[in-house]
């Protein structure tokens, strides 16, 4: 027994050590967007092979709780470089103030497109935006005209949009916590509502209700959550045709013999449609990087070379490899020159 | 009753016997509903033992491309093989590419040679380094080497040979140089060391387990050396000293309870009180362990407490009637007695903590972590996280490493659990 209590008091005295190391670190901390995670562990992955240094760590946190994180202040317990696939809010910059991180540098890294399939058993569909929203709104303006709301009435595709297939409506996609819904339902479904023109106007006079109603997803059913995997989504649409998911863009590339990308107001979801930005519904996607950090944490400075190096997000790079979609040249050099001269944002 | 007797001589045996068929079947259909229950769930572990099989087994194969190499200095920009920076910043792509175009000399073209250079995984000029880091005299030499092919071909080759090829990924210039490669019997699939031997990537090519594994093992660590001795320091004080009062059961209650909260809330209050208040580094095992230990700790107590309960009071009052002392009685006679089901019950809480991700994802071990952790305060992942994060990639090739991941654990729990079984067996005593 004696040698058992010795065994525990060797131990209690190696976790006391361990939790000295607490106040250095060799390694870069990044957190943030679940969309930016598979582009930023090949950037730390070719990095770290390349320069021999440890490879940065990368959590998917979601943008939000990556930046409550980044946002906690200076130090080595707290993330050196946020992902974000939007740009940082005003709320979000102030709390970042407030907590003393200062400077902070915002790289904008290109595009991801978020792309609405279905199995390649059925044909590929033609919607428009203002399709997406009557069929997946919680409430619609009145199909027999004038200014009220009514819950969701439409049951097919046709009902919709005597266009459109007599299909019954039915959407698998992400829960609200994912960033890819907070896009589609902005980018997606707000696209529609504003088609609306007294709709639109609710947007400046009363702008509660108009978040409602765009941003409101209907509940009967007709949408199906399917939790934060877009792999699950891909496999359910392959076993049922009439089935549309919602995913992103870099899904659709992996998987393109057994999906079919619609199109979005009249375009394909490619690399050069949502590029150039015609493809209506895809955003933007950013990192940042808290300055006071740079030096004191080994390596960041060509970790942001390597990210803003033409063999990274180029229009051949392996970024593009892996789904991303890159900017324009002239604006990747834009951005490289103000990340090499470490240009602080303000808001 | 008198009624009865008017009509037939009520005998009780005719009555016996007039239900027995009844209750025959009523015996039988009972054992059958019994045995209904087995299938359904022996069925329901082969479908997932099939399912996860069926999709996983391709995991441990992984494509390979034969090509001679010259490891020649001007490429490589290395004068000197042993100046470990030279060889750090050498242009290793550069030989590959080198090889690939002499091997297919008809691809000119500029996209023609880039599309050619992609069938090769870029973990093939980093193998190439190591091997140059082994064997300094390599330079100058040629070679030839298995070499790791793409996960594009990887998936590509794989589907070809079930006769489904997945081309939408290949281009057809690809396809046919890949037609040619196995012709030439310069194409295999090789065991999938590297599942074994690296950490995380992101190329579902260089991935591995190892690790996840070692956090696994690491965390488990933490969680056994603090687990065990409080759980069974808790039991023994409850069982042998602490005295009957509403005090006593109101922690009785209580570590029932705590066995019965969902362990998100173990991450929470770990998040909370580890990281927030004394201001640990996120992801690291010793923070994991930490958690996990709150998690078990009720396991331990509970099955210890049964452990030291199942021990005959006999031999109690005959340690302390030759006059030992209770601390003696204690730990010379009822502990020694009592280890196999105490050790059981923590081999079990342990296999419950391996399989946990929830209160890992709080604490920040659901990541992206390459290097394989050298200690309980390195960054680490553990398996099952490793496994989700996995299932959640976008690559297709990911999606068979994940079911191979899925059977390490699975091995992993099934060997702890049959410890669990062979310890009971082996050890406990009947009285």
């Amino acid at each position: 027994m004696k040698k058992i209590l010795l065994a525990l008091a060797c131990a209690t005295s190696a976790f006391a050590a361990g939790s000295a190391v607490a106040n250095s670190r060799d390694h870069i901390m990044i957190v943030g967007s679940s969309t930016v995670f598979p582009f930023s562990k090949v950037v730390a992955e070719r990095f770290s092979l390349k320069t021999g240094m440890k490879a940065p760590k990368v959590e998917p946190t979601g943008t939000g709780g990556g930046f409550k994180e980044f946002c906690k202040g200076v130090g080595v317990g707290t993330p050196d470089i946020a992902n974000a696939s939007r740009r940082i809010k005003d709320s979000e910059f102030k709390s970042c103030q407030e907590n003393g991180v200062k400077d902070i540098v915002e790289v904008f890294i290109g595009y991801d497109g978020i792309v609405i399939a279905n199995s390649k058993k059925s044909e590929a569909m033609n919607l428009t935006r203002r399709d997406l929203f009557l069929a997946l709104a919680k409430v619609v303006p009145d199909p027999k005209g004038g200014e009220n709301l009514v819950p969701n009435p439409y049951k097919t595709w046709k009902d919709v949009n005597p266009a459109l297939p007599a299909k019954p409506i039915s959407v698998m996609g992400p829960p609200p916590t994912s960033g890819t819904r907070d896009a589609f339902v902005e980018l997606g479904m707000e696209g529609g509502c504003k088609s609306f023109p007294w709709i639109a106007a609710l947007d400046k006079s009363d702008n509660a209700r108009y978040k409602a109603i765009c941003h409101g997803v209907r509940e009967d059913g007709a949408f199906i959550e399917a939790g934060e995997n877009d792999n699950l989504i891909v496999r359910k649409l392959s076993e049922n045709a009439n089935l549309l998911g919602i995913f992103g863009f870099s899904f659709l590339d992996q998987n393109a013999d057994v999906v079919n990308a619609a199109r979005v107001d009249g375009q394909e979801p490619t690399f050069e449609s949502i590029s150039d930005g015609s493809y209506p519904v895809s955003r933007p996607l950013y990192f940042y990087v808290k300055k006071a950090h740079v030096g004191v944490i080994p390596g960041i400075e060509p970790f942001l070379e390597e990210f803003t190096s033409e063999r990274a997000w180029g229009d051949e790079g392996y970024l593009a490899e892996k789904g991303m979609i890159p900017m324009s040249s002239e604006r990747r050099k834009d951005v490289a020159g103000s990340v090499k001269k470490l240009e602080s944002m303000s808001m | 009753m008198s009624n009865t007797n008017k009509k037939a001589p009520a005998r009780t045996m005719d009555l016996v016997e007039r239900s027995l068929a009844r209750r025959y079947g009523a015996e039988k259909r009972f054992r059958f509903y019994g045995v209904i229950s087995v299938v359904i769930g022996v069925l329901a572990l082969a479908l997932l033992f099939w399912e996860i099989f069926s999709a996983g087994l391709g995991g441990f194969r992984q494509t390979h491309i034969q090509l001679t190499l010259k490891f020649d200095p001007d490429v490589l920009e290395i004068a000197d093989a042993r100046d470990a920076r030279q060889v750090q910043n050498g242009n290793f792509e550069g030989v590959v590419r080198a090889a690939l175009a002499e091997r297919f000399p008809a691809v000119l073209d500029r996209g023609g040679r880039r599309d050619l250079n992609g069938i090769l995984s870029i973990g093939a000029a980093f193998d190439l380094r190591d091997k140059l880091v082994d064997e300094p005299e390599l330079l100058g030499q040629t070679r030839t080497y298995w070499l790791l092919a793409d996960d594009d071909v990887d998936t590509y080759y794989k589907s070809l040979r079930e006769g489904n090829a997945f081309t939408a990924r290949t281009s057809e210039a690809r396809q046919v140089w890949i037609q040619e490669l196995i012709d030439g019997g310069e194409l295999r699939t090789q065991f999938n060391t590297r599942l074994f031997t690296s950490g995380d990537s992101s190329e579902p090519e260089m991935a591995g387990i190892l690790g996840a594994v070692v956090g696994s093992l690491l965390t488990l660590l933490v969680t056994f050396i603090l687990s065990f001795p409080i759980g069974v320091a808790a039991a023994v004080y409850l069982e042998e000293y602490a005295p009957r009062n509403r005090f006593t059961d109101f922690i009785e209650v209580n570590i029932s309870n705590l066995a019965a909260v969902p362990s998100i809330i173990f991450g929470l209050l770990g998040l909370a009180i580890f990281i927030g208040l004394f201001g640990m580094p996120r992801s690291i095992p010793l923070v994991g362990g930490l958690v996990l230990t709150l998690m078990t700790l009720p396991t331990i107590i509970i099955s210890s407490r049964n452990a030291i309960k199942a021990v005959p009071p006999s031999i109690r009052e005959a340690a302390l009637g030759i006059g030992a002392s209770k601390m003696q009685m204690i730990l010379h006679h009822v502990l020694p007695l009592a280890m196999p089901g105490m050790l059981t019950g923590a081999i079990i809480g342990m296999a419950q903590a391996l399989g946990e991700t929830a209160p890992l994802l709080m604490i920040g071990m659901v990541a992206f972590i390459m290097d394989v952790p050298n200690g309980i305060s390195d960054p680490a992942t553990v398996l099952p996280v490793q496994i989700f994060l996995w299932s959640d990639s976008p690559e297709r090739a990911f999606v068979e490493r994940t079911s191979a991941a899925i059977m390490v654990l699975l091995a992993f729990l099934v060997c702890m659990n049959t410890l669990a079984v062979w310890l009971r067996k082996r050890l406990e005593r009947r009285w």
